[in-house]
């Protein structure tokens, strides 16, 4: 029973995950690599290339990509439901309990100290994608020498749009996207 | 809490949109969806998703589908939450079957492989603009334990390595601790 060995693979991936897509990634090998033998190594390491190419969350990307190979459509279907199942159970019950109490005063104080860490986490992850768009590197081995300007000026053009027009998140993202490929093919084409 | 099922439309066509676009962590599409749904559609106030974003990173699974779980569920119920997650699993399920079965033109693109690269830049801009807001909002408080602990926890993630799980639950312990001292306070007041 494939599908169903993939359904429960995936339920504890999505349930053992605790903190983000990376941590799936070694959950996801445990379970189809290791225990059930489902994909050799090098299969693997082709999912997570694919599965940080591409837009979405990493664990959908990886259960729908395992899914893809051993069992076609059936077998993305059984994998994304597998992996979200748990999510969504305790997900619902911490909504359900947060929106009952989040007037009462005590708890308004305990979570008014988790907002400043919140934005630390956000600016982390921000500060970290930066790093990783103009120097391809993270920042103990960014050097000025491979500093990209190409990124470097959509950066600030992109954060000049957004604080000055407001403009959608969407619309930056793609259209910076399409710039720059642009730019890439002017230069490449004039090189 | 009211529901309301006018909303599933553009509810399901947001997180659609969110998710076919974020490329990284989840931190990622949680900044997206702070722009979204607090600055451009005005469903959330800033600090409840900032309280969404808490939760969905102390509970185990993907953060996005975590937060359009708690997101759809306070815009329309769990119909909400249902159609929020199957928003935020089409793109990346339809887009991962069909590069699956390309998957070696996909990997050998160059086109591909530099839009990929200089969306980063795009996608760094965008959780810029929505740090500086949050940020100089904590500012505004005045609260220098809240000053204190927001450079103190970006220190930790960003230069130590510190994972996100710990600094969540650090800073509610530092919170419980906060209440007790000021229930102790109001306690020697009255």
């Amino acid at each position: 029973m494939l599908l169903l060995k993939l359904f429960f693979a995936f339920i504890q991936v999505g349930l053992f995950s605790v903190g983000g897509g990376y941590a799936a990634i070694p959950l996801i090998q445990e379970q189809i690599v290791n225990i059930y033998g489902l994909m050799t190594m090098e299969e693997f390491s082709d999912l997570i290339t694919v599965a940080e190419m591409t837009p979405g969350p990493i664990s959908i990307n990886s259960a729908t990509f395992v899914g893809m190979r051993l069992a076609g459509i059936p077998g993305v279907l059984i994998c994304s439901i597998g992996c979200i199942i748990p999510s969504f159970c305790i997900c619902l019950t911490l909504a359900h309990f947060y929106y009952k109490y989040r007037t009462v005063s005590g708890v308004q104080v305990v979570l008014g100290s988790l907002r400043p860490a919140v934005v630390a986490l956000i600016g982390s992850a921000g500060a970290s994608i930066l790093m990783l768009g103009l120097f391809q590197s993270d920042i103990f081995s960014a050097t000025l020498s491979n500093l990209r300007i190409v990124e470097l000026v959509i950066f600030l053009a992109a954060l000049f749009i957004l604080r000055k027009y407001k403009a959608s998140a969407i619309s930056i993202i793609l259209g910076s996207g399409v710039v720059g490929t642009l730019i890439y093919v002017i230069l490449g084409a004039a090189a | 809490m009211k529901k309301d099922y006018s909303k599933l439309w553009t509810l399901f066509k947001s997180m659609f949109m969110l998710s076919a676009c974020t490329f990284g962590g989840g931190f990622v599409i949680v900044s997206l969806m702070k722009k979204k749904f607090v600055e451009e559609l005005q469903w959330l106030e800033e600090d409840e998703m900032l309280d969404v974003t808490a939760i969905t990173q102390s509970s185990p699974g993907p953060l996005p589908v975590n937060a359009s779980v708690i997101i759809g569920y306070r815009m329309a119920g769990v119909v909400g939450s249902l159609t929020a997650i199957l928003g935020t699993i089409l793109p990346p399920m339809i887009i991962i079957s069909i590069i699956s079965l390309f998957y070696e033109q996909f990997r050998t693109n160059t086109y591909i492989a530099i839009a990929l690269q200089v969306m980063r830049a795009g996608v760094a801009a965008v959780i810029f603009d929505v740090v500086i807001n949050l940020a100089s909002n904590v500012l505004k408080t005045k609260r220098v334990l809240y000053i204190v602990m927001m450079i103190v926890a970006f220190i930790a993630t960003y230069l130590l390595g510190v994972s996100a799980m710990i600094i969540i639950f650090v800073c509610l312990g530092i919170g419980l601790l906060d209440l007790f001292i000021t229930m102790q306070k109001k306690r020697k007041a009255v």
